[in-house]
């Protein structure tokens, strides 16, 4: 439910032209055959940012905050981002838009909604972008042969803190009490 | 009706019943079902093999599986016989850089294949194996329980049917109760299969399971949607393994196998080796490939890879 707010959110206010770079967006318009078999390409879409409650659109408090360039610790807000990517080298506003706190912005400067945020990640990590639009790297969901949904980098990466964290495991197999297996 | 329609069924000589009748001459007992049991228990029983079965006959077959089902676990249910997709042939990929060995697979797998809960089967297993010592099966270790994955000095390799081309299971079965679909999934007829399990002892990868007992599957949790070929629930004294969720993805549109969308970490790749576009065909150009032991030739189509 979350995530289909903040799309909407992101829709009404204009920045997620989603519709470049190739991709749609996630829900087909209604009447929309979910399956084109005239098409070579399938549909695929991405699925939207899950950003936290509350925090978008970030102008909500950023229009009324003078961007600060510095490098620094921030207290007022944001406080529990910890930057662990790139052995800190990177900083706010090398991903993130000055003047406008809504979106990403790339190296040139260009702004970027964040349902895009993979053309982010892509500059730096050029060989990870090509094997995740070719299916190699991430996941997709869906259909083989029909529309699929993939993940943003972010959808398993913090941006922040990108090393993908360790997880509880599933139950073991029972141990063969007799010749069972 | 229309996607019931029965598999490919190349000539095959089914001599099912000639190798019961040498079996039993051994044993000295013939299996018949007895007397008192119901016209369906009789009606499976000679009933032909799934190749061999008429359109009429399969309708049936079907109709019964589905009633007999319903009558055990109070559901509705679906038993479908979607034949192979014309230009399709199945392939796996599993990156291994990747893979945690978290097991929400194996587990992903259980639910949507209606594997028996009591006694427990499972058609994944993941192998926990030492980053020093590489793919070397004398230090597997399949009941790794630590808090979290991935444990320092591991990886993990999940195991499952490899859908081989030149299988040692399919060649062992004296009844051709198993065989290569045109689609490349190697299939069970679980009515034919007559239990002796010489397809167990083939397999160099374990992948076949056998229903020592009646499977425990709670109602609840049974999954309805089923194909004959795979995920309907097993009778005791059969083999079952891994389908490629014949009835997720011998589909137009075909969903991913379970095992592929519940993968956290995106390591499992799913498609079809004859499309030079999908992703299968990708891996294979641009990562390293190898199989499971490949001297033994039997040419699965399951690659492993490292991707970097
Ligand atoms: C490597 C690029 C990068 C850097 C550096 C970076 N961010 Fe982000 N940030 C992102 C991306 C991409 C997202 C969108 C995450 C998503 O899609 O879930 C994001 C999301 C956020 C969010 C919303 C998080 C939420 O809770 O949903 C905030 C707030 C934020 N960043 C603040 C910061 C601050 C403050 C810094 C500096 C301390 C920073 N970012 C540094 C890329 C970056
Ligand atoms: C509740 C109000 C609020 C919201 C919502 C908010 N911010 Fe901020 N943000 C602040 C404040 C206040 C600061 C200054 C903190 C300081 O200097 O200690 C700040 C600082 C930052 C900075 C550091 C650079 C600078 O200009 O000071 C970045 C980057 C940033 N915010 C990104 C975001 C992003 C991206 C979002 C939306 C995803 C977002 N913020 C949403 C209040 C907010
Ligand atoms: C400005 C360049 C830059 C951008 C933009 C960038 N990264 Fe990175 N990233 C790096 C560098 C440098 C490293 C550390 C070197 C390495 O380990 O390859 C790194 C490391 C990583 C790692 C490995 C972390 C680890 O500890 O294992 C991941 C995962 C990652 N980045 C994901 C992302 C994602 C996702 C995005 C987009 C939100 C992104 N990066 C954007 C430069 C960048
Ligand atoms: C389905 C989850 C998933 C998605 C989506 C995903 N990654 Fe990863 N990625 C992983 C896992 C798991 C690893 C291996 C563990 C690690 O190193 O953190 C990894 C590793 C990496 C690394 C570290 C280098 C390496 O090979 O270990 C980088 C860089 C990276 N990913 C970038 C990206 C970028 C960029 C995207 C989007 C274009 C992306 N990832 C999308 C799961 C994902």
């Amino acid at each position: 439910m979350r995530r289909r707010t903040i799309l909407i959110l992101l829709m009404t206010l204009g920045t997620a032209d989603a519709a470049g770079s190739g991709v749609s967006s996630l829900a087909p318009a209604a009447g929309e055959s979910r399956f084109d078999q005239s098409s070579p390409l399938y549909r695929s879409a991405i699925a939207p940012p899950d950003l936290s409650e509350d925090i978008f659109p970030c102008s909500n408090c950023h229009a009324e905050i003078k961007p600060d360039l510095r490098r620094r610790e921030l207290r007022d807000e944001h406080g529990a981002i910890a930057l662990r990517h790139a052995a800190g080298q990177l900083w706010c506003l090398d991903c993130h838009h000055a003047e406008n706190r809504d979106t990403l912005r790339l190296a040139t400067g260009e702004s970027l909604p964040f349902t895009e945020s993979y053309r982010l990640c892509g500059q730096c990590h050029g060989e990870k972008l090509r094997d995740w639009q070719s299916g190699i790297h991430g996941r997709r969901t869906g259909h083989w042969n029909g529309d699929k949904q993939y993940l943003l980098c972010t959808g398993c990466h913090n941006p922040h803190d990108p090393q993908f964290k360790p997880l509880t495991p599933m139950p073991p197999p029972e141990r063969p009490g007799r010749a069972v297996h | 009706m229309a996607d019931k329609r029965r598999s490919s069924r190349p000539g095959v000589n089914l001599a099912r019943r000639k190798a019961l009748k040498s079996l039993a001459t051994g044993i000295g007992v013939m299996a018949l079902p007895a007397p008192q049991v119901s016209a369906s228990v009789w009606a499976a029983f000679f009933q032909k093999h799934f190749r061999e079965l008429s359109r009429d006959d399969l309708e049936r077959v079907l109709a019964r599986l589905e009633k007999t089902c319903q009558e055990e676990y109070g559901r509705s249910v679906t038993v479908k016989a979607t034949p192979p997709l014309d230009g399709v042939r199945f392939g796996y990929g599993l990156d291994l850089s990747r893979c945690i060995g978290c097991r929400r697979c194996v587990h992903a797998c259980v639910a949507e294949n209606n594997q028996s809960r009591h006694p427990q089967i499972h058609w994944i297993r993941v192998v926990r194996l030492q980053k020093d010592k590489g793919i070397d099966f004398d230090h597997a270790e399949h009941y790794y329980d630590p808090p979290q994955v991935p444990e320092e000095g591991h990886f993990y390799l999940p195991v499952q049917c490899q859908q081989c081309d030149r299988p040692a299971c399919t060649r062992a079965c004296p009844v051709q109760a198993t065989w290569v679909e045109p689609d490349g999934i190697v299939a069970i007829d679980y009515n034919w299969c007559i239990g002796c399990r010489y397809c167990m002892a083939a397999c160099p990868y374990g992948g076949r399971h056998f229903n020592w007992e009646k499977a425990v599957i709670p109602a609840g949790e049974l999954n309805p949607d089923m194909h004959y070929l795979g995920n309907r629930p097993r009778p005791v004294g059969v083999v079952e393994k891994c389908t490629f969720c014949i009835q997720r993805t011998r589909e137009q549109p075909g969903r991913y196998p379970a095992c592929v969308e519940a993968c956290p970490v995106g390591a499992r790749k799913f498609g079809n080796l004859l499309d030079p576009k999908g992703e299968i065909r990708q891996l294979l150009e641009h990562q390293r490939v190898f199989v499971l032991k490949q001297e033994l030739n039997t040419q699965p189509k399951f690659f492993y890879f490292f991707a970097t």
